[in-house]
C-alpha cells in the first residue's frame, strides 16, 4: 500500500512540474510581457527599460528555474497590477473560492446521489429518462448562461436572493448551484451504474432473502458500496469546480481566486496568472492523488493490479 | 467576445423585463449604488491608467483648473487665476480657505510637492506622458506657484484640468502612493469612507466642500461603488434594484434596458475615436496599401453614416480626420472627404491593377459587430479582408512589430481635450506610426511646441489635411458610451467619457 502511495505521489509531482512548465511557457510565449506591462501608449524606450528592470532579457530557461525556485518557497513575486505580493493576494482570495467549491460539491452530491439512486431503482423508466435529461442539460448548458437564468429568476423576478457579491451566506447560494450543477451529471451517472451493479449482486439477494426491509437493503447495504467510487469522483470533480470558478466568480462578482485570475488575465498580470493556474492545478493534483490512494485503500485490486 | 455572449443575455433581459417590478432604488437612503467593471490597481490617481480610476479621481480630488464640459472653457478651481510668464513658465494664484478631507489646509506646498513628486521618473507614475512635460514646480509665496515645462507645452492647462489632481503634501509625504490608495485624501466633492480592494469603495459627500468650486454642489449623500466585472450581471442588478447606475452598457443591452419601465438609458458620445490604420512605411507588411489609389478606395468603400444608424449608435459622429472634433486643433476644414461610393472604390482598385480585388489580413480588438460590417463593405468592392480578432495588447504588439498593417485602432486620448494627445500618437514617428511621413511629423511638431494658439491651429490643420490627402488612414467615427440608470435619477452624460456623479440628483 505504501509503495503504491509513493508511486502515485512521484507521478503527481511529475504532473505538477509539467503543469508549472506549460503554464510558465504559455504565459511567456503568448505575449511580450514587457510590452504588456508598459500599457497603452508606452514608448519603445519605456518598454526596453521594463525588460531590463524585470530581467525579461534573460534566457527563458533561466527565468523558469528562477520562478520555480521562488514558487516552491511560496514566493510568487509581486503582482504587476496590484503591486502587492502575489502570495498575500492569493491568501486573501482563497477562502471565498474554497467556500464556493465546497458548497458547490455539496449541492452536487445532494442532488445527484438521490437522483442516481432513483434512476437505478427504476432503470429505463420515465424517472430514469428524466434524470438523464437533467444530466444532459447540466453537461450541455454553458455555466455563464445557467448562472444568468438563476440570477434573473431568483434575483430579478422573484427577488428572493442577492444577485451578486459575497457579503453574506445567501450570496453563495446561486453561485454554488450554478457551479455545482456542472458536476451533477457525472456523479449521478456513476451513482446509477454503481447502484445497478450492486443491486444485482448476490449479497443484496441474500439480504432480501433474509427478509430485510427494502429501505434497509437500499441504504445500509447497497448505497454504501455503490457510493465509494462516487466519493473518489467527487474529489476529482471538486478540482474541476475550482477551475470552473473563474467563470462563476466573475459572473457573480465573488471576490475569490477565479475572479483574481480573470482580473489578472485582463490586466496582463502574469505573475498572478501563473500562481493561480499553478495553485488550482496543484489542488486538483492533490485531490486526484488522495482519491487514488483512498480508492486503493478501499479496493485492494487497484493497488495490486 | 463571441456574439452569443451578448445576444443571448440581451434576449433574456427582454423576456425578464416583462416581469420586473419597480425597483427599491437608492433614493430612499440617499445612496447612489453604482458598478464599475474594472478594478483600479490603485486609487492613487497617478498610479492607475483605467477609466474607473479616472472617474474616481475627479470625485475625490480637485484640479488647479476645471474644464467646463458644456462649453469647454477653463474655469478657476483650486487656482483662481493663471498666466503664462514665458514660453515655459506658468504662474498660478491659489484659492484660500480650501481644506483637504483630513483638515489639512490647501496651499502652495501641496501643489509643489504633488507635481514634483509625480513628475520624477523614479517615482514611476503610471502614465508618464501625463507628467513628463513638467520640469518642476516652485513656491513663490503661500498662495502662488510657478510650473516650469521642459519645452513649450501649450496643452499644459488641459493636463492640469484632467489627469493632474492635487494632493495634501504632509499626508502624501507620510503615506506615499500606497497609503493614498488605501485611504485617499483630497479636496473633492466626495470623500472615501471605506475601501475594500477589488470589491467596494464607499464615498460620502464632503460637507465642507469649498463653495466657489466650479463643480456644482453634490446633493446625493453617499455613493457606493461596487466592482462587478460582468456587464450582464450589472444589468441584472440594475433591473433588480441592487444598483442605480451603470455605464459602458453594450448597444444590444442598452436597447433592451430601454424597454424596462423603471429604467432610463442615456447615450453620450465619447472622446474615443476609431479609424483604420494602413501601413505604408518601409517595413509595411501590406505593400498593397502603399498604393494611394488602394487607400482611397478603402476610404470610399465604407458607408459610415449607415454604420452609425445600425451598429455604432446615433450619438456617435462620422469623422473625416484622425482626432476628436472637440479637441483643440482638431479640424477637418479643407481636408479631403471620402464619400461612400463603392463604384468609385472599384474603379480606383481597377486602376491600381486590382480589378479582381485582393486578399488581406484585417486586425481588430473591439466592437466586433462594427468590424464585421466594415469587412462586409470591403468585400463588396473586392477587398477580401480576413479577420484577425485579438486582445488590445496583442493588436498593439502586432502593429508595432510590423506584423499587422491593416486594422482598426481606437484611441481615447486620456480625455485630454487637445489634439496633441491624439494625432501625434499615430503620426509622429512613435511606435504606433505606420506611415512615417516627414511632412506630417514636422507639422505636428510645430503644433505641439508652439504656445501661440493660432500657430498651433494652422500647423495641425495642415498636418490633418496632408493625412487626409494621402489617405494614410480611414477615419471612421467617435464611439458612444451608453449609461443605464434608475428613473429616479437625473443624470447628464458628457462627451469626455467622464460621468460626473456629483451633478446627479434624485428626481
Amino acid at each position: 500500500m505504501l509503495q503504491y502511495a509513493l508511486k502515485r505521489s512521484v507521478l503527481a509531482l511529475l504532473v505538477a512540474l509539467t503543469v508549472s512548465l506549460v503554464c510558465f511557457l504559455l504565459v511567456n510565449l503568448s505575449t511580450d510581457v514587457a510590452t504588456a506591462m508598459a500599457g497603452e501608449g508606452a514608448t519603445a524606450e519605456a518598454i526596453d527599460s521594463i525588460r531590463k528592470q524585470y530581467g525579461f532579457d534573460r534566457p527563458l530557461v533561466v527565468r523558469y528555474f528562477d520562478w520555480l525556485g521562488h514558487a516552491a518557497m511560496g514566493n510568487f513575486g509581486d503582482s504587476l497590477y496590484f503591486r502587492t505580493p502575489v502570495s498575500a493576494l492569493v491568501a486573501e482570495r482563497m477562502p471565498t473560492t474554497m467556500i464556493l467549491g465546497t458548497a458547490a460539491i455539496a449541492f452536487a452530491l445532494l442532488l445527484s446521489i438521490p437522483l442516481g439512486v432513483l434512476a437505478a431503482l427504476k432503470p429505463n423508466s420515465w424517472v430514469d429518462r428524466l434524470t438523464l435529461t437533467i444530466a444532459v442539460i447540466g453537461q450541455a448548458m454553458p455555466t455563464f448562461w445557467f448562472a444568468l437564468l438563476l440570477m434573473f429568476l431568483f434575483g430579478v423576478t422573484l427577488k428572493v436572493l442577492p444577485i451578486s457579491g459575497s457579503d453574506t451566506w445567501q450570496h453563495f447560494i446561486l453561485p454554488s448551484i450554478a457551479l455545482g450543477y456542472y458536476a451533477t451529471p457525472a456523479i449521478m451517472r456513476l451513482t446509477r451504474s454503481g447502484m445497478l451493479e450492486v443491486l444485482e449482486s448476490d449479497y443484496i439477494r441474500t439480504a432480501r432473502a433474509k427478509g430485510l426491509r427494502n429501505a434497509s437493503v437500499l441504504f445500509k447495504h447497497a448505497l454504501r458500496n455503490a457510493v465509494a467510487p462516487v466519493v473518489a469522483l467527487a474529489a476529482v470533480q471538486l478540482g474541476f469546480l475550482l477551475g470552473g470558478s473563474v467563470v462563476i466568480e466573475t459572473v457573480f462578482a465573488l471576490n475569490g481566486l477565479g475572479y483574481l485570475a480573470w482580473e489578472a488575465i485582463v490586466h496582463n498580470d502574469f505573475p498572478v496568472v501563473q500562481a493561480v493556474v499553478l495553485l488550482i492545478s496543484l489542488v486538483y493534483i492533490v485531490l486526484t492523488l488522495l482519491s487514488d490512494v483512498a480508492n486503493a485503500w478501499l479496493d485492494p485490486r487497484i493497488r495490486i493490479g | 467576445m463571441p456574439a452569443y455572449r451578448t445576444l443571448l443575455p440581451a434576449a433574456l433581459l427582454a423576456a425578464a423585463a416583462a416581469f420586473v417590478q419597480p425597483a427599491e432604488a437608492g433614493k430612499r437612503d440617499n445612496t447612489l449604488r453604482v458598478a464599475f467593471d474594472q478594478v483600479p490597481e490603485s486609487i492613487d490617481a497617478y498610479f492607475n491608467n483605467i477609466r474607473a480610476g479616472v472617474i474616481l479621481a475627479h470625485h475625490i480630488w480637485d484640479h488647479l483648473v476645471y474644464r467646463d464640459p458644456k462649453t469647454n472653457e477653463y474655469k478657476p478651481s483650486l487656482a483662481t487665476a493663471w498666466r503664462q510668464v514665458d514660453d515655459t513658465t506658468l504662474e498660478f494664484d491659489l484659492r484660500r480657505g480650501v481644506k483637504f478631507h483630513n483638515g489639512e489646509p490647501f496651499d502652495a506646498d501641496d501643489v509643489v510637492y504633488t507635481l514634483n513628486f509625480v513628475s520624477k521618473p523614479e517615482n514611476k507614475s503610471t502614465t508618464q506622458q501625463n507628467v513628463n512635460w513638467i520640469a518642476g514646480a516652485d513656491k513663490i509665496d503661500q498662495y502662488k506657484v510657478r510650473i516650469r515645462t521642459k519645452k513649450p507645452f501649450p496643452a499644459a492647462i488641459e493636463y492640469l484640468a484632467g489627469p493632474l489632481v492635487m494632493y495634501p503634501n504632509e499626508y502624501y509625504a507620510k503615506v506615499g502612493p500606497k497609503g493614498m490608495s488605501e485611504k485617499p485624501v483630497g479636496t473633492g466633492p466626495y470623500m472615501v469612507t471605506e475601501y475594500q480592494p477589488g470589491r467596494l469603495i464607499r464615498m460620502k459627500r464632503n460637507p465642507d466642500y469649498f463653495k466657489d468650486s466650479p463643480k456644482p454642489r453634490a446633493t446625493i449623500e453617499n455613493i457606493d461603488v461596487r466592482l462587478i466585472p460582468d456587464r450582464n450581471t450589472q444589468a441584472a442588478e440594475l433591473m433588480g434594484g441592487g444598483l442605480d447606475w451603470i455605464y459602458n452598457v453594450e448597444p444590444d443591452m442598452a436597447k433592451q434596458l430601454k424597454g424596462v419601465p423603471n429604467l432610463s438609458v442615456a447615450s453620450g458620445e465619447s472622446m474615443r475615436i476609431a479609424f483604420i490604420q494602413m501601413a505604408t512605411d518601409e517595413k509595411s507588411p501590406t505593400p498593397v496599401l502603399k498604393d494611394i489609389r488602394v487607400r482611397k478606395a478603402i476610404n470610399h468603400a465604407i458607408d459610415r453614416p449607415a454604420m452609425l444608424k445600425t451598429v455604432v449608435g446615433e450619438t456617435a459622429r462620422v469623422l473625416h480626420t484622425v482626432c476628436f472634433p472637440a479637441q483643440f486643433g482638431c479640424s477637418d476644414e479643407g481636408a479631403l472627404r471620402y464619400a461612400y461610393d463603392p463604384a468609385k472604390a472599384k474603379a480606383l482598385l481597377a486602376e491600381a491593377g486590382y480589378a479582381n480585388g485582393f486578399d488581406i489580413d484585417f486586425y481588430a480588438y473591439r466592437d466586433r459587430q462594427q468590424i464585421e460590417a466594415i469587412i462586409g463593405y470591403l468585400r463588396a468592392v473586392g477587398i477580401r479582408a480576413n479577420l484577425r480578432f485579438m486582445q488590445f495588447v496583442a493588436y498593439r504588439d502586432a502593429v508595432r512589430e510590423h506584423k499587422a498593417g491593416f486594422g482598426v485602432a481606437t484611441w481615447g486620448s486620456f480625455s485630454v481635450n487637445d489634439v496633441s494627445a491624439s494625432t501625434p500618437v499615430y503620426f509622429k514617428f512613435e511606435a504606433d506610426d505606420v506611415n512615417r511621413d516627414q511632412q506630417v511629423r514636422d507639422l505636428l511638431d510645430a503644433g505641439d511646441t508652439s504656445v501661440k494658439p493660432a500657430v498651433r491651429q494652422v500647423a495641425y490643420k495642415n498636418a490633418l489635411k496632408r493625412i487626409a490627402e494621402q489617405a494614410y488612414a480611414a477615419p471612421l467615427y467617435s464611439l458612444p458610451v451608453n449609461y443605464g440608470f434608475t428613473k429616479d435619477l437625473a443624470f447628464q452624460p458628457y462627451p469626455d467619457e467622464l460621468p460626473r456623479l456629483w451633478e446627479a440628483r434624485w428626481k
